[in-house]
């Protein structure tokens, strides 16, 4: 509506001119009185929370604050470096994050294929219900039904494989380090697979039904259809999706992380996010656990950035 | 018209999907998902069939889709506990309170925000964000916590998180896309005030959004526990029923260390322990199904500026 003559009535309203911050507030207290408040929430939650990322510089104890606990200067920064806990965390963070990128990342566009040639309806509409009830439950659920159905001896997928003679002893499918990370990240797979989908299935229905004419005209064949549009068509989607999930590389899920956690499999579990749990808030080590939290904010901002300039280079939208 | 062409031209008129034939390939394709649905459904089944069995044929390992010498005696014992039946209320009133208090700040910031007219508006909207790309991380977060006092309180669990940058922008984007500038200048014309037009005008238009950022809101919470398990770490009444959850399993899942598994087995029977399962995970396979299409929804809007 810039530029249209407005009517005369409205001279004081100008809904869309610049103004001056006197002006601005005149009109618009009310929007600020509104925004206000989750700007208080987020001062009080989260900004006031970097001030606490000095603990690096001290031998943090809580009970005796700042000025009782002693200033140590980049001590805790060299131990973090020289602890062997902190890479076996950062080496399994890093694998298992690009493991599960790997496993996790082509299952719903698959599925978003699959369920696309689907010819009816409602079965279509009932397989995706289903599909999506993993992503409606919490990893705990997911966790203890894994427990359930994976033990060595009582878990129904090892009863029926004994039953029919294909094994002879329990696969210790989540006990058993290097069985643990194939279900882990198997189940992860699952979880994901049919919400990931949805963005897929959008992107493959926005594509214009008219190349799939043309392409069935010259006689394509559904493979042909699939690999040469359909395809093409959900390609930014996905390029997109993947540049987003490397930029998470760093991160790790605690909850998914303890929901499958137990003492044997340690080896592959320990993460970044039980490493700072375990040192900081059950070991009481706080100012190495806030380095190592503080490392893995770094570097994840940066791959964020990174991964925000390197998708609008390929011309695709930024994710900032 | 030849009858070839005439078929050729009614596929055409079907779209994409229309070669008329049920080929090998599509029932291949209907053959995996349905599969795939089974890994979906089955692990339940086998689940619930297992709480509504007797002891006896479990540890027989005899129980597989169907329970076996069926008896109620597992969710009698998790009902006269007590313990999980408490949390599950504290948790629908706590879910209650944060999706509420969310939604009225997901408003205050989104609809502000997506004003194109408000000065300062991308400035405001950095300070926002600037949360949601970096974190201080969780001992920072727990110290300011428990200098805040709200460590063992349910308000630790439900403040730090009502403001979301995902849902707000979600919110944001269904304003600016959904609802035409020319109904809220006309609004203005008229005299409307910035909070008429939102409570008159706007609002009252955004009932799908809502409803969807509301489940956003409740699903979030009501799965989350890692929190809960950071701040509270006394009060056991405190704790919302996943984190309840968690430390029920949590022995079990040591359990499966298979040197204890007998051990174990005995002081918690795999039973009660598929009936607690149960009896959290049974309210959202009850309710999602009917929910799932606003999460579409929500997703689908998340996308377009995600």
């Amino acid at each position: 509506m810039r530029g249209v003559a407005r009517p005369k009535k409205a001279k004081n309203i100008e809904l869309y001119a610049p103004t001056t911050w006197k002006k601005a507030f005149k009109r618009d207290w009310q929007l600020y009185v509104l925004i206000v408040i989750p700007l208080l929430l987020v001062v009080v939650f989260n900004y006031a929370a970097y001030p606490g990322m000095r603990m690096i510089f001290y031998n943090y104890k809580p009970a005796l604050g700042y000025e009782g606990s002693k200033f140590v200067g980049l001590e805790t920064i060299q131990k973090v470096f020289q602890d062997k806990d902190f890479f076996l965390a950062l080496r399994n963070s890093l694998v298992f994050n690009l493991l599960n990128l790997l496993v996790s990342f082509p299952m719903p566009i698959i599925l978003a294929l699959m369920l696309n040639e689907l010819r009816f309806p409602k079965f279509k509409k009932v397989t995706q219900t289903i599909l999506y009830l993993p992503h409606f439950l919490s990893w705990v659920i997911i966790g203890a039904l894994g427990y359930q159905l994976f033990k060595p001896s009582t878990g129904i997928v090892n009863i029926i494989m004994m039953n029919l003679g294909l094994i002879e002893e329990g696969i210790p499918f989540l006990t058993e380090p290097v069985h643990w990370a194939v279900t882990y990240l198997l189940i992860g797979v699952w979880q994901g697979m049919g919400w990931g989908t949805i963005i897929y299935l959008a992107a493959i229905s926005s594509i214009s039904g008219e190349l799939y004419e043309a392409a069935m005209i010259d006689g394509a064949n559904r493979w042909q259809r699939m690999w040469n549009i359909t395809l093409p068509g959900i390609k930014s989607t996905a390029v997109t999706l993947l540049i987003m999930n490397l930029g998470r590389i760093m991160g790790s899920d605690f909850e998914r992380l303890t929901a499958f956690g137990n003492s044997s499999v340690k080896e592959y579990q320990y993460q970044l996010a039980i490493y700072i749990y375990e040192k900081g808030l059950a070991g009481n080590n706080f100012s190495r656990a806030t380095m190592v939290g503080v490392f893995q904010s770094l570097v994840g901002l940066a791959l964020v950035l990174i991964a925000d300039k390197v998708a609008k280079k390929l011309g695709e939208d930024g994710l900032l | 018209m030849s009858k070839k062409q005439k078929k050729e031209v009614e596929s055409i008129n079907d779209g994409s999907r229309a070669i008329n034939k049920i080929k090998i390939s599509d029932i291949l394709i209907m053959l995996i998902l349905v599969i795939l649905c089974l890994t979906c459904i089955l692990p339940f089944i086998h689940l619930a069939a297992k709480s509504l069995s007797a002891d006896s044929y479990v540890i027989a390992k005899k129980v597989f889709f169907w329970p076996k010498g069926f008896t109620f005696t597992a969710y009698k014992a998790v009902f006269e506990d007590g313990r999980l039946v408490y949390s599950f209320g504290y948790s629908v009133i706590m879910t209650a309170i944060f999706t509420l208090l969310g939604m009225i700040v997901c408003t205050c910031a989104a609809y502000p925000l997506s004003r194109r007219r408000l000065k300062g508006r991308n400035w405001l909207s950095f300070l926002l964000m600037v949360p949601m790309y970096f974190s201080a991380g969780l001992i920072p977060s727990y110290v300011l916590m428990n200098d805040l006092g709200l460590i063992d309180t349910m308000w630790a669990l439900i403040l730090p998180l009502i403001f979301s940058p995902y849902n707000m922008l979600i919110m944001k984007s269904f304003f600016q896309s959904s609802i035409p500038d020319t109904l809220e200048e006309a609004a203005f014309l008229d005299g409307a005030t910035n909070f008429q037009t939102l409570f008159k005008v706007v609002l009252p238009l955004s009932k799908s959004i809502i409803a969807t950022l509301c489940l956003f809101y409740a699903v979030g919470r009501w799965n989350a526990y890692a929190d809960a398990k950071y701040y509270i770490r006394m009060e056991q009444k405190l704790k919302p029923i996943q984190l309840l959850l968690s430390e029920m399993v949590a022995t079990a899942s040591e359990a499966a260390n298979s040197a204890f598994e007998a051990v174990v087995n005995i002081a918690t029977p795999e039973v009660l322990q598929a009936a607690a399962i149960m009896f959290v995970t049974l309210p959202i396979i009850c309710i999602y199904p009917f929910v799932q299409k606003y999460f579409v929804k929500g997703v689908m809007i998340g996308a377009v500026k995600g």
